[in-house]
């Protein structure tokens, strides 16, 4: 069985935004508008978090990393909903079901990623673009919590082709929207436990390091540290 | 040896059998309130959480606070009563019946701020449906749930001789006190299985009690968050529970003094004494904040810095060094002093600046954690909105209405325990003391 894991190369990775865009499309977010992106109530499954660096004044940076689910392999915010709403599953991905949520929102303390989002009102789009939803994928109710799934139904399309096809699923089946919308191609997805994929070469290169690990969760999101590129892609 | 005459006790029986004009004034004005908090409440499901101040990081604020806050105060009561009860303090008698009501009460609206927070009301039984034991959460439901079903027996049991006498008084309410005094006639075997009762749920809710906040605070420990994430919350929120519930005791206690002409039952020396035990909880509380807060910045962990300093001298430092001044400068000063603990209003004082400053705490538990998220997220900071600022108003407000409706049909100072301590416990604690003395003859 597969277990699902990204990595991003933060060498490559020029901060356009184009994967938080295409995650939007791809998963039916609703546009939060000007005032509520002001008040904080925007909702992104994918973020750029934007780190300082260097000292303040000598010389100063900003790194921008994408954040989406780092869908941990020891989820922090799992073991704390009371309804198991949340729960991982079997290919490592953390799932959320809207239908049992009680919008809480302990999991979203409880995440040290930050990456969970409530919907504080009644999902809007601004004209048409509610008329191009994608079928796939539900559109959340207000109250509930919501986060990156790795493109949940893209997987479900992969593994009715594989099945259909006689074939069991295998790494490079399928993709979500953000790696695949990346110009700079500076992510990658697939099976961490395939010896042959090009995650798990990249994961067990020099560059691979995952955020806050101390911590334990055991992110399936690995990035590559700003350095040498080219040698181990 | 000095004896008391037979007294009737009827100053305790006045407000059951008398409402003054006042009263209905006041509590029309509660009710107003809780009428407002309602409007509020039916805004908020209409519109959803979007009412709120909270945001994302913040997805925790003013709700969550008042639930640790309410469940704090409600450790007044049961606790101290059982403790006090278990201890034979004799001056307890005129004090535990105020304190085990303001439990079982305020668990009500404690429970009532989670329901509250959620942003599928509609859905609250999932958690019995489908409840996940690896949640704090649903921990609190059990254990909370456990809480308001001892302290309500704990209550009740005490009770049954005042119904009983309010049965025998007041014909026209007898529909109320006949079924509720269970045929209590006060014969010898009905006193003796009725101590032994109290005795047995005395003991009981003691650590039923400590349970209960131990895993409020467990909500917030069990998790990685920076200044959550820490071993002594467990009994740091249980001393500020009592320490708060002292208070709300304090409080609760000058007011009926006043408003019921109680001052021959609840006199300075009653004042003094939780005065002293809300001078220990003090202490206390400003012993486990140093240690909680000198570990974090000795260690000096960047997260757990960025938090601790919002705390001290960030955004949060004015709320921050008004919670230290209120919790710990003003009753220190106010209760170390002989002179101001004797005085009722010395200790009401510290008391009201305790609870102004207990709240604040929870506050600064709940919201500076989540506005420093270890992974920047740009976002406001937490400003309350109306809405949870006055749905906190009306369960306040709600919370003393229910308080002073009990006083109208239930005396507020248990009649018996006061007879019992005039008829039994003089003589009782003289030979307990006797029996103490060398020259006394052992067993």
């Amino acid at each position: 069985m597969a277990r699902w894991g990204m990595v991003i190369d933060l060498d490559r990775c020029t901060a356009c935004q184009a994967c938080v865009v295409a995650c939007q499309v791809e998963n039916n977010i609703p546009v939060a508008g000007q005032s509520d992106s002001d008040r904080g109530r925007g909702i992104s499954w994918i973020r750029l978090a934007p780190f300082n660096e260097g000292e303040h004044g000598t010389r100063p940076g900003l790194r921008l990393v994408p954040i989406p689910c780092m869908h941990c392999e020891k989820p922090p915010c799992t073991k704390v909903c009371p309804v198991k709403a949340t729960s991982i599953g079997k290919e490592g991905i953390v799932a959320q079901v809207y239908a049992r949520c009680i919008g809480c929102r302990y999991c979203t303390t409880a995440c040290p990623y930050t990456v969970r989002r409530f919907n504080w009102k009644l999902p809007e789009w601004p004209d048409p673009m509610g008329e191009g939803l994608s079928p796939d994928v539900s559109v959340r109710p207000r109250g509930v919590v919501e986060k990156c799934s790795f493109c949940h139904h893209r997987l479900q399309n992969a593994r009715d082709k594989a099945a259909i096809e006689g074939r069991a699923l295998r790494d490079g089946d399928y993709m979500p929207a953000c790696v695949e919308s990346c110009p700079a191609e500076a992510m990658f997805f697939g099976d961490l436990d395939d010896p042959r994929s090009v995650v798990t070469r990249l994961e067990a290169g020099p560059r691979a390091f995952r955020l806050l690990e101390e911590l334990g969760t055991k992110p399936k999101v690995i990035y590559l540290s700003k350095g040498e590129s080219g040698a181990d892609v | 040896m000095q004896t008391f005459e037979a007294n009737d006790d009827g100053p305790l029986l006045a407000p059951i059998e008398l409402t003054s004009r006042r009263f209905w004034i006041f509590a029309g004005a509660l009710l107003t309130i809780g009428l407002w908090g309602a409007f509020a409440w039916w805004t908020q499901l209409r519109r959803g959480l979007s009412v709120t101040g909270l945001n994302a990081p913040v997805f925790w604020g003013l709700y969550i606070t008042n639930f640790v806050f309410f469940i704090g105060i409600s450790h007044a009561g049961t606790l101290i009563s059982a403790i006090l009860r278990l201890a034979h303090a004799e001056w307890r008698r005129s004090i535990t019946r105020a304190a085990e009501v303001i439990t079982v009460l305020v668990l009500f609206f404690g429970m009532g701020c989670v329901i509250l927070d959620l942003g599928r009301p509609d859905r609250v039984l999932n958690v019995l449906r489908s409840g996940n034991f690896t949640s704090p959460l649903l921990w609190d439901v059990t254990s909370v749930a456990c809480y308001l079903t001892a302290s309500t027996i704990y209550l009740f049991l005490p009770l049954i001789p005042d119904i009983a006498i309010l049965r025998d008084r007041m014909p026209s309410r007898r529909w109320l006190y006949r079924p509720l005094a269970l045929g209590w006639t006060g014969t010898e075997k009905q006193v003796r299985r009725l101590d032994r009762a109290i005795a047995v749920m005395a003991v009981i809710v003691i650590p039923i009690a400590v349970s209960v906040h131990t895993v409020v605070s467990w909500v917030f420990a069990m998790t990685v968050q920076p200044m959550w994430h820490s071993t002594i919350f467990g009994p740091y929120f249980v001393v500020g529970a009592i320490f708060s519930g002292i208070g709300a005791i304090i409080i609760a206690m000058a007011i009926i003094r006043k408003a019921y002409h109680l001052e021959q039952y609840l006199k300075p020396i009653h004042f003094n004494n939780l005065g002293l035990l809300l001078l220990v909880m003090c202490l206390l509380w400003f012993y486990f904040t140093f240690a909680e807060f000198l570990t974090t910045y000795y260690g000096g962990e960047p997260m757990h810095m960025l938090v601790f300093l919002s705390k001290t001298e960030g955004k949060f430092s004015p709320l921050f060094w008004t919670m230290v001044v209120t919790c710990f400068v003003i009753p220190f000063v106010l209760l170390a002093n002989r002179r101001t603990r004797t005085q009722i209003w010395g200790t009401v004082a510290a008391s009201i600046s305790v609870e102004i400053g207990m709240w604040l705490e929870r506050f600064l538990i709940v919201v500076p954690s989540l506005s420093n998220p270890r992974i920047p997220l740009t976002a406001p900071s937490y400003v309350p909105s109306w809405v949870e600022w006055s749905l906190f108003a009306a369960f306040v407000s709600m919370f003393i209405l229910l308080y002073a409706v009990f006083t109208k049909f239930f005396p507020i100072v248990s009649i018996w325990e006061i007879r019992e301590g005039r008829e039994h416990s003089v003589s009782e604690v003289t030979t307990r003391v006797l029996s103490y003395l060398p020259e006394a003859a052992n067993e």
